[in-house]
């Protein structure tokens, strides 16, 4: 962004006098100054004037556009991450014939045929603090269906064959580190797949502000957005499992699990449609964001599972444009 | 350092503290219990080897039974002061004390502490907000919404019909009443209700009076007399969201009938 200018101007005046179109001599560049005082506001005036030309140029080329009318060329779409990202090939074909027959014999069949009812145990690590067990409480009433347990000092693998025995479906151990909640492990019981997720920006009821009242005990419908991939597609059926197959419309609550650059946002709303064209919703219940770390075939079990996938930081992190869910 | 004791580095010292009874430098016949991969050794210090600093101090490995142990201390330092005796039997207490707790601790589950890398923290906070906004969950959320709807998965509970408001509410009078006992044992829908009317029903209702004031008062009249039917039989449905848009008409119409009274007094006058 160099022009011709007053040469004498640009040595001396470090000060308030600008003139209206700054010009510099064709081989200086801002960075040549020593004196930082007068090169920061030189680097400014420079700052100032690419944006006048940026303004300019926008102008100049809407007017354009608008005296072509109809002949103009189509608007450029801006890029985003969503746009460029690099094609993942176990994206899940809607109509793909492999991924419809795993799924109709996965871990997850029995109960997308209706035939089993999901029972969850929501469970923390040792010594919960008080955060943590009104996350759990406040999840309980979000998922139809769920006691809260508290382990004191119960080895996992000994409560899971317990879970077993009592018809739960679901197990879900919410990790705690200093007083908030970071994690959370859910694992589909009778041998299903166990899927471990950091947990991050937890809010509770009282902290989300314009919130309604409680959630009710109606049956909460589920929305699944944006897990393209076959291991999107798993976890997402992991969660959809949570909740009972049929869900009561007249309460007017949904549950949000949302992909978005591998982070699954949870929402839960209440609804309303005001017309056919508008809809209204009011966030009850907490919200938290999940980032999925491994998910292991089996129940959990840290030291002989055999794992599905990991998140391996080294080899997956490489790329910006890159999402594995 | 206590405000009375020092701390003694020594790794021979009994008790820890550096006095000049518990120095195992200032005395010449000294004695310590110390373990070694989960044995315990009583090692003893004479005057006879001072000379010899590789051979000055003599261990004895303890057995792994309490009670022998302290006989073997006994019987080793047997003619030892009485102050080395008694320390070297609380050491030893108390290492086996401590011994039992590390066997029982590894046996329960032990947490393990992950070391959480700054930067790559910072990086994971960083791309979730940024994630959150691309994600632009309130008009998913209502995208969905509004496609299960129109994919007809809420089956007959909402009637919505495609024209215009005034449609809409001739429209409603018929379903109202077929309505009203459906929805009349949902208390959810007030509790609800009272959100929406507050908030959003404002602006629309007052969007679509705008348009209405364009359309003819005959009409209006009508549908006066027809709402003042229904409003008897208001119903939980989607009637009383209408019920003070009706109001504000009604209010508003009320307004246009004076200000026409007066000019024909006038014309008449």
């Amino acid at each position: 962004g160099d022009g011709s200018g007053p040469v004498g101007a640009v040595a001396e005046d470090g000060g308030p006098l600008v003139p209206e179109r700054v010009l510099f001599p064709p081989t200086f560049s801002v960075s040549e100054i020593k004196n930082k005082q007068r090169r920061h506001f030189m680097f400014l005036r420079w700052k100032q004037q690419q944006r006048k030309e940026k303004l300019a140029a926008k102008k100049k080329r809407r007017k354009e556009r608008e005296a072509l009318g109809d002949e103009a060329p189509p608007k450029a779409i801006p890029k985003t991450i969503e746009n460029q990202r690099v094609y993942d090939e176990t994206t899940v074909d809607p109509n793909d014939e492999e991924v419809a027959f795993d799924e109709a014999t996965d871990e997850f069949a029995p109960y997308f045929n209706r035939q089993t009812v999901p029972k969850i145990l929501i469970t923390t690590s040792d010594r919960p603090r008080g955060r943590t067990v009104r996350f759990c409480e406040q999840l309980s009433t979000v998922i139809p269906n769920s006691h809260v347990y508290y382990r004191r000092g119960l080895a996992l693998k000994r409560i899971i064959p317990q879970c077993i025995a009592r018809d739960f479906t679901d197990l879900i151990v919410i990790n705690e580190d200093r007083k908030i909640p970071n994690g959370l492990v859910l694992s589909h019981l009778p041998d299903g797949p166990t899927a471990h997720f950091r947990m991050s920006s937890v809010r509770l009821r009282k902290e989300i502000k314009r919130t309604g009242k409680e959630p009710t005990e109606h049956v909460p419908e589920v929305i699944l957005n944006n897990f393209t991939t076959r291991l999107g597609h798993s976890v997402g059926r992991m969660f959809a499992s949570l909740f009972p197959h049929d869900p009561q419309f007249i309460g007017r609550q949904v549950a949000t699990f949302h992909n978005q650059r591998d982070y699954i946002f949870f929402r839960f709303h209440r609804y309303i449609f005001k017309s056919e064209k508008k809809v209204g919703i009011q966030e009850l219940g907490p919200r938290f964001t999940l980032k999925l770390r491994s998910l292991q075939k089996g129940t959990f079990d840290s030291k002989f599972g055999e794992y599905e996938w990991i998140h391996k930081r080294r080899e997956m992190d490489t790329s910006r444009r890159k999402f594995h869910l | 350092r206590t405000k009375t004791q020092n701390f003694c580095r020594n790794e021979y010292n009994l008790t820890g503290l550096c006095n000049r009874s518990s120095c195992p430098l200032a005395n010449s016949q000294y004695a310590t219990i110390r373990e070694e991969k989960g044995r315990c050794y009583l090692y003893m210090k004479t005057i006879e080897r001072a000379a010899f600093p590789r051979r000055l101090w003599e261990r004895v490995l303890l057995s792994k039974n309490y009670e022998k142990a302290l006989e073997e201390i006994d019987e080793n330092l047997i003619y030892w002061p009485r102050f080395i005796r008694h320390k070297c039997k609380q050491r030893f207490t108390k290492i086996t004390q401590y011994l039992i707790r590390i066997r029982k601790l590894t046996l329960k589950r032990q947490r393990k502490l992950v070391p959480l890398r700054r930067k790559i923290e910072r990086r994971e906070k960083r791309r979730e907000e940024k994630a959150l906004i691309a994600a632009q969950l309130d008009n998913a959320i209502e995208k969905e919404l509004l496609e299960r709807l129109k994919q007809d998965t809420y089956g007959d509970i909402y009637n919505f019909p495609i024209h215009a408001f005034d449609k809409a509410l001739q429209q409603q009078d018929a379903e109202s009443e077929s309505e009203s006992d459906a929805e009349k044992e949902d208390e959810e829908d007030t509790d609800t209700r009272e959100f929406v009317e507050a908030e959003d029903s404002d602006l629309s209702d007052f969007e679509d009076m705008d348009k209405l004031e364009t359309s003819s008062e005959e009409e209006q009249e009508e549908e006066e007399e027809v709402e003042k039917k229904a409003s008897h039989s208001t119903s939980k449905g989607k009637t009383p969201l209408k019920g003070p848009a009706r109001r504000k008409r009604r209010y508003i119409e009320i307004e246009y009938e004076e200000e026409t009274e007066p000019t024909t007094k006038t014309k008449a006058a």
